[in-house]
This record gives C-alpha cells, sequence and structure tokens, in this order.
C-alpha cells in the first residue's frame, strides 16, 4: 500500500500551497504505467485528508495512458504494459508518457465565493 | 483554480539529489540493494565484505521494517553498518537514507550499500540518490518474478541470480528468467551466483570495482 505515503504527499503538498485556506478540489495526473493504483489513492484521500485544510475536497484523478517511440523505427506506440514491445519486435522503447505522479492544480474555497 | 504542476513525490526525488550530490563529492559509489525477503541480500553483502574488504571499503545502510538483525551480520562480516527501521513503512525514503548516512559518516571513495526492505513493489518508487538499483533474485523464487513485478526490474541496472549452487534442487529455469527481465528491461545485466559458495561471485566484483573507479573519475569530468 504505497498508495497512502504517496497520498499523504499529495495532502502536505496541497496543504502547504494552500496556506491556510480550504481546499475545494484537488486535480492528480496519475499515468497507468506509474505503479499506483487511482482507486487506492481515492480510498486513502479522505481519510488522510481528515483534519486538514483538504477535508471534504474533491479529488479528481485523470489517467495518462502510456505512450512510447520505438528507439528501432521511429513508431509511436500505446504502451498498456511495461511489456509492451513495438510492432518491429524491438523492446527499447523510449517512454513519452504514462509514468506522471502529478499535482496538476486546486481550487479553494474562496475562489467560488 | 491554482496551478501546482508538482511531482507527488518531488520532496523524496529532492532529497535523493542531495544524497547523490552528497556521494558524487566524496566519489562513493551508492547501491539500492532490492529483493523479496529471503533472496539472500544480507548473505551478498556477507560474502563481499569479507572477500573484498582488504581491498575496498564497504559500509552498509540497513533497512528493515524491525530487528537489528541484519545489521549485526553485517558488522560481523566487518563492515560498519546502521539499520534503519522503516516501522510500518514498506520501503527506504530518501531522508531515512539520509539520517543513516550522518549517523554512519561513509569515508571518501567508499562503497555503500543500502539494502532496502524486502519488497519487490514499491521500493521501486523512491530514489535513495543511489547510483543503481540492484534487484536480487534466487532460483528459490519463481522465474516470472521479473513479469510479476516489472516495475522493479525496469528500474534496475543490475539483476544478481542468486543461491545457483541450488539449481540442481529445484525446478527454475534460468534462461527463462534472463528472458523475462529482459522483456520488461532489454539493457539489464544479470551476474549469475551463490552467495553462499562464492562461485560466479568474480562477476560481481568487477562490476564493483569498475564502477568505484568511476565514481572516482565522475568528480572531475
Amino acid at each position: 500500500m504505497h498508495e497512502l505515503g504517496i497520498t499523504r504527499n499529495v495532502i502536505a503538498i496541497v496543504g502547504d500551497a494552500a496556506k491556510g485556506r480550504r481546499v475545494r478540489r484537488v486535480n492528480l495526473d496519475v499515468g497507468e504505467l506509474s505503479g499506483v493504483m487511482p482507486d487506492a489513492i481515492a480510498f486513502c484521500f479522505e481519510t488522510v485528508a481528515r483534519g486538514t485544510m483538504l477535508e471534504g475536497a474533491t479529488l479528481e484523478i485523470r489517467k495518462i495512458e502510456g505512450r512510447a517511440r520505438c528507439d528501432s523505427c521511429g513508431l509511436e506506440l500505446v504502451t498498456r504494459t511495461l511489456f509492451t514491445a513495438c510492432s518491429c519486435g524491438s523492446r527499447r522503447l523510449t517512454r513519452l508518457q504514462g509514468e506522471e505522479l502529478n499535482i496538476k492544480s486546486m481550487e479553494l474555497e474562496e475562489e467560488v465565493a | 483554480m491554482i496551478e501546482l504542476e508538482t511531482r507527488i513525490l518531488a520532496r523524496n526525488d529532492a532529497l535523493a539529489a542531495k544524497n547523490r550530490a552528497w556521494f558524487a563529492g566524496r566519489e562513493i559509489l551508492a547501491l539500492n540493494l532490492v529483493s523479496s525477503p529471503g533472496s539472500g541480500k544480507t548473505t551478498l553483502l556477507e560474502h563481499t565484505i569479507r572477500d573484498l574488504s582488504a581491498e575496498l571499503k564497504i559500509y552498509v545502510v540497513e533497512g528493515d521494517q524491525a530487528t537489528a538483525n541484519d545489521g549485526e551480520r553485517i558488522r560481523a562480516a566487518g563492515a560498519p553498518a546502521v539499520q534503519v527501521n522503516t516501522g510500518t513503512g514498506c520501503h527506504l525514503e530518501a531522508d531515512m537514507v539520509a539520517r543513516g548516512l550522518r549517523e554512519l559518516q561513509p569515508g571518501a571513495g567508499s562503497v555503500v550499500m543500502i539494502e532496502n526492505v524486502g519488497n519487490l513493489v514499491c521500493p521501486s518508487m523512491f530514489d535513495l540518490g543511489e547510483r543503481a538499483k540492484v534487484v536480487i533474485l534466487s532460483v528459490t523464487e519463481g522465474e516470472d518474478k521479473p513479469l510479476k513485478y516489472p516495475h522493479m526490474f525496469r528500474a534496475a541496472e543490475i539483476m544478481v541470480l542468486n543461491k545457483i549452487d541450488l539449481l540442481p534442487h529445484v525446478d527454475f529455469d534460468v534462461s527463462q528468467a534472463v528472458t523475462n527481465a529482459r522483456t520488461v528491461n532489454p539493457d539489464i545485466t544479470v551476474f549469475q551466483l551463490s552467495a553462499r559458495t562464492g562461485e560466479g561471485l568474480a562477476d560481481w566484483y568487477g562490476w564493483l570495482r569498475r564502477e568505484l573507479s568511476k565514481a572516482g573519475e565522475a568528480v572531475f569530468a
């Protein structure tokens, strides 16, 4: 369950950035090849947020699909797993996206008021 | 809407970068040893320390959820060791290693072996500032482990295939294990050895010597 530690990092970073203001919404980008399960983060979020400026905030997780460029033939392909090979047979791929673990943005309560 | 555009692991990454710079400034070769529990990380370290202690200085940061057993084994083999207990944590993080280093005070030009918690999942995500991750797989495990835990085998530069002295007694297909590892990481280097009998350790030692000399060259590069 490294997602618990990941979620604690999210709360800490967003909490610092909020500087004492209440957070209404947090947007994350999580790559499908990041090794982290979005559902598990969502599961931990409510509990870890309790008692912080993020309590009750909505967590929005955008999943980023894996994409890579083949080092041999230059083809750009979707990589659903870390085992995906290029249609030319090569497994030497330069990953373009899909390993993100990023906090994109947040919305504060006072913005809406 | 306030844009943050921050990596979730930014804090750990920053502390890992600090560790990496600290190692580089002291020409230290730091390795992060990862595996399942019981694959022989500590035995590999004990044998390595006993064989190379006259030639190079090895320090060990031992990570375990609890007990000081491994640290004591390493000290008995002749190397300074610091035990970092992670409590309920399932992996080492960069700040724990930094605390361990402050206590251990490894000398310039030495090798620092960081023995991670036995776990093939989360240690792959947490950079400690090491030069390379070394994943240890033993022949008493399944040859499909690289496929079951692809993130770890992809993050590692070296795979040590340990306990090869037991091959006559187990159904372990070495070439399949290597193929599986290269399926997720085409560039992984494999050393087949027995940390118990010493068979095959020469190649591992050769790699350590080469990497340590590179750590010395990197400072003025």
